[in-house]
């Protein structure tokens, strides 16, 4: 900045870079200069953390035995890592094939005591198959949880699929198994790759896909598994999920190549069902041999961890950074003072006088305030994420991880979220010259459709249309939680879930901000002062 | 004080307000904000079996939600404005009791919010009647047609309209604590959004509960349900009670700050 003061000497000249150079010294000046202004940008970082503070202050009411920290995968992502699991080592390359004549499930209804009010009747038999219950075969790098793996699988209700390291997922032979009509699953190692093969009759075989797990152990375990995700049903009210368990039978079991020969050991990966899943009141994990097969009992996933009622109690990301509304709603005041102000002392008059390019006064304002706003929610995203995190886990709620990039996104993004909010709120205070109503538009257009949305009070299709067409669209680049088809949750905005992706969000917030400086340009520009 | 005094001065201050140009406006904004968004929500909802949990009446209500926003400019503008023209000075030099000023003031917003309140909320409530039972509302589903002879939807009516007074009264005194329309309307917005949006993150129910216990937003509003009231953090009035207090508070403090500084 003091660079610039040294072209004073040249001011009869004017020259057009040194120019622009000057009016954002100038408009720099008329801000750190307002004690208000500074004061209320450096008290919006402050609060934004101090709002997260209070967001994460409460303690988890089970206290000792909380839910531990969730699995993490290869991704960097929370999962969900809990299968019932018939396993032996496996040195070097091998293949496994096996068939699977059956896979049911057990739920837990509602109206199960008969007391309950029952949605509907005829559900007694408790036969709930969860559509992403799996029976299936899996190299798994350990029996840690969330260690690599790669599975070939039948599910419930969406065929044989292909699964590894959590969030990949391809789709095979669709279908559901029966003892008529079995499905043969392989899965064959060499080095890191997994390769996973299907057939109908043994015969003909057809890939499902390839998995390269980068780093894997020389002898992982090998083996079959069962597991199943709670079953959702929707009630009058939303949607519930329920325990559930889901029996999967393998008929023939065979192997090559590297194999110890040792017996198959039986156990259960991860204590319990995990987020996602749990065992009904009157099953629990078990494997039974059978012939040349098992029958294998187990409630759980082996999938990602999403929001939604299945992860409640797990804080996320962006939970930490709920502050940013009032940041906002402060670095909009302080925007849209910064051009009302000059309006209303007249010294609009003498700024344009002494910067006759009317849109680079307006650019330069913009750049000062967009910087100082991008830097305040910077600041306070980067100390809150990692602070927020920590806190929570001290306080018994467990933390939904997402991988480094996104939470580099999400921090990013919340002072690009305020910058630009700002450049918005600037705008509108030029076009409208009245600060009252342009803050008020500015927070009725971010705020108020994101607390509509999210509140619940409207229905679920008018949520996700506001926050497609308002500014409020810009909240998605906040967003940590991913979606996942191989995951069943309720994908919406009051679990979570923007309508738009990340990006996509923070451009329609773009959008209305071009918009308004656009106005604001040719308004500043036709008007008198 | 004399009766005389405190009779011009309302005068006065209806006087600025009706020749404001502005004001018109906004009064309008209220009102079409109000049923506007409260049909587009009617019309959006759906109610597809006995049982479905929705609130009608509350639903018909909802644009309130933005309609006080509006409310929230007319009441900081009211004085904001003011102080942003100097033309509080002479305001003060005619009415050298500042507690006159004060109450001249909120007495004018309150007459013109009644005003404003009582159409946006029938018009709302009308504009509910005939849209709700034509998405499932109905009596096979449960209910009743919307009435004011109900005595939980006149509840609903007056309060919300009470609801509308208050929060002007709110922003009045946050106006006069600050002395800055732009500051005011933001410290206002904060209060009335923040809190809910902060209550939904806290992972604990009772801190949840507190939070909207005090917000003066979903205190407030809980006037308006008719739906589960036993389930609520608060009674109906109540609520209203606990926004009437942050409204109070305000203009205490607005008030005092008001005599015991030069202008």
């Amino acid at each position: 900045m003091t660079t610039t003061l040294d072209r004073a000497p040249h001011r009869g000249t004017r020259p057009a870079r040194g120019g622009f150079g000057r009016l954002l010294h100038a408009e720099w000046t008329k801000f750190r200069t307002v004690r208000a202004w500074v004061l209320t940008t450096i008290g919006s970082a402050l609060v934004i953390c101090l709002v997260g503070l209070l967001a994460t202050a409460a303690v988890h009411e089970r206290g000792g035995d909380a839910p531990g920290a969730l699995p993490v995968g290869p991704g960097g992502e929370a999962v969900n890592d809990s299968f019932t699991f018939v396993h032996q080592p496996l040195a070097g390359d091998g293949t496994l094939t096996v068939s699977v004549s059956s896979l049911t499930g057990e739920g837990e209804g509602e109206g199960e005591d008969g007391g309950g009010a029952s949605p509907k009747g005829g559900n007694d038999g408790r036969s709930a198959l969860a559509p992403w219950a799996k029976a299936g075969i899996i190299v798994k790098d350990s029996l840690e949880q969330g260690s690599p793996y790669a599975s070939v699988m039948v599910t419930g209700a969406h065929g044989v699929r292909m699964q590894y390291d959590f969030t990949h997922d391809t789709a095979g032979l669709p279908g559901e198994v029966s003892p008529e009509s079995p499905r043969l699953l392989r899965l064959k190692r060499s080095g890191d790759v997994i390769t996973g093969y299907q057939s109908l009759d043994g015969d003909r075989w057809t890939e499902v896909g390839t998995a390269r797990l980068p780093g894997l152990s020389r002898t992982p375990q090998v083996g079959l598994f069962v597991t199943s995700p709670s079953v959702a049903e929707s009630t009058g009210t939303g949607t519930g999920f329920s325990p559930a368990v889901a029996t999967g039978t393998f008929d023939t079991v065979s192997l090559e190549g590297g194999w110890s020969g040792g017996p198959w050991l039986t156990g259960q990966v991860g204590r319990d069902a995990g987020t996602s899943g749990s065992y009904t009141r009157s099953t629990g994990s078990q494997a039974v041999a059978s012939g040349g097969g098992f029958t294998l009992t187990g409630a759980g996933d082996i999938a990602p961890v999403v929001g939604g009622p299945a992860a409640s109690g797990v804080r996320t990301v962006e939970n930490f950074l709920v502050g940013a509304f009032a940041g906002l709603i402060m670095l909009v005041v302080v925007a849209t003072s910064c051009i009302t102000a000059e309006y209303r002392r007249g010294l609009i008059a003498v700024t344009l006088a002494a910067g006759p390019g009317r849109s680079r006064v307006l650019v330069a304002k913009a750049l000062v305030m967009g910087s100082v706003a991008f830097a305040a929610g910077l600041a306070s995203a980067a100390v809150m994420v990692p602070f927020g995190g920590a806190r929570s886990a001290a306080n018994g709620f467990p933390v939904l991880t997402v991988p480094t990039a996104t939470e580099l996104r999400v921090v990013v993004g919340t002072g690009l979220l305020l910058a630009t909010a700002s450049v918005l709120a600037l705008a509108l205070g030029t076009v409208l010259r009245r600060s009252a109503v342009a803050i008020t538009a500015v927070v009725v257009g971010m705020v108020l459709p994101y607390l509509l949305a999210t509140a619940a009070v409207l229905p679920e299709g008018a949520s996700d249309w506001l926050l497609k067409v308002t500014p409020a669209a810009g909240f998605a680049l906040q967003q940590s939680v991913e979606r996942y088809d191989q995951v069943v949750s309720v994908y919406s905005p009051a679990t979570g879930y923007h309508p738009l992706a990340p990006w996509e969000g923070f451009a329609v917030l773009c959008a209305y901000t071009a918009l308004a400086f656009g106005a604001a340009v040719v308004l500043l520009r036709r008007r008198d002062v | 004080m004399k009766p005389r005094s405190m009779k011009n001065a309302v005068r006065a201050e209806w006087t600025k307000l009706r020749t404001e140009a502005v004001t018109l406006g906004l009064m309008l904004g209220v009102v079409v904000s109000t049923v506007a968004v409260g049909a587009a929500v009617a019309v959006t909802s759906r109610c597809d079996a006995p049982g479905c949990g929705e609130d009608a009446i509350r639903l018909s209500l909802t644009g309130v939600l933005v309609g006080q926003v509006v409310v929230a400019i007319v009441g900081v503008l009211m004085v904001g404005g003011e102080y942003g023209t100097g033309m509080m000075r002479s305001t003060l030099t005619a009415l050298p009791r500042r507690l006159t000023v004060l109450c001249s003031k909120a007495t004018a917003l309150t007459v013109v919010l009644i005003v404003a309140g009582t159409v946006s909320v029938l018009g709302s409530l009308l504009a509910g009647g005939r849209v709700l039972p034509g998405r499932g509302f109905t009596e096979a589903h449960g209910f009743e047609p919307l009435s004011l002879a109900d005595g939980a939807t006149l509840r609903a009516a007056v309060g919300s309209v009470l609801y509308l007074v208050l929060i002007g009264l709110l922003s009045l005194g946050v106006a006069l604590i600050v002395r800055n329309s732009a500051t005011a309307v933001g410290i206002v917005l904060a209060l009335l959004f923040v809190l809910p949006i902060v209550a939904q993150v806290v992972g604990d129910p009772d801190w949840q509960r507190h939070l909207q216990q005090i917000a003066p937003m979903t205190a407030g509003l809980t006037v308006q349900a008719t739906v589960g009231v036993d389930e609520l953090p608060l009674g109906p009035w109540q609520g209203l009670g606990v926004l009437a207090l942050w409204a109070t508070g305000a203009l205490v403090a607005g008030g005092g700050l008001l005599r015991s500084r030069d202008v």
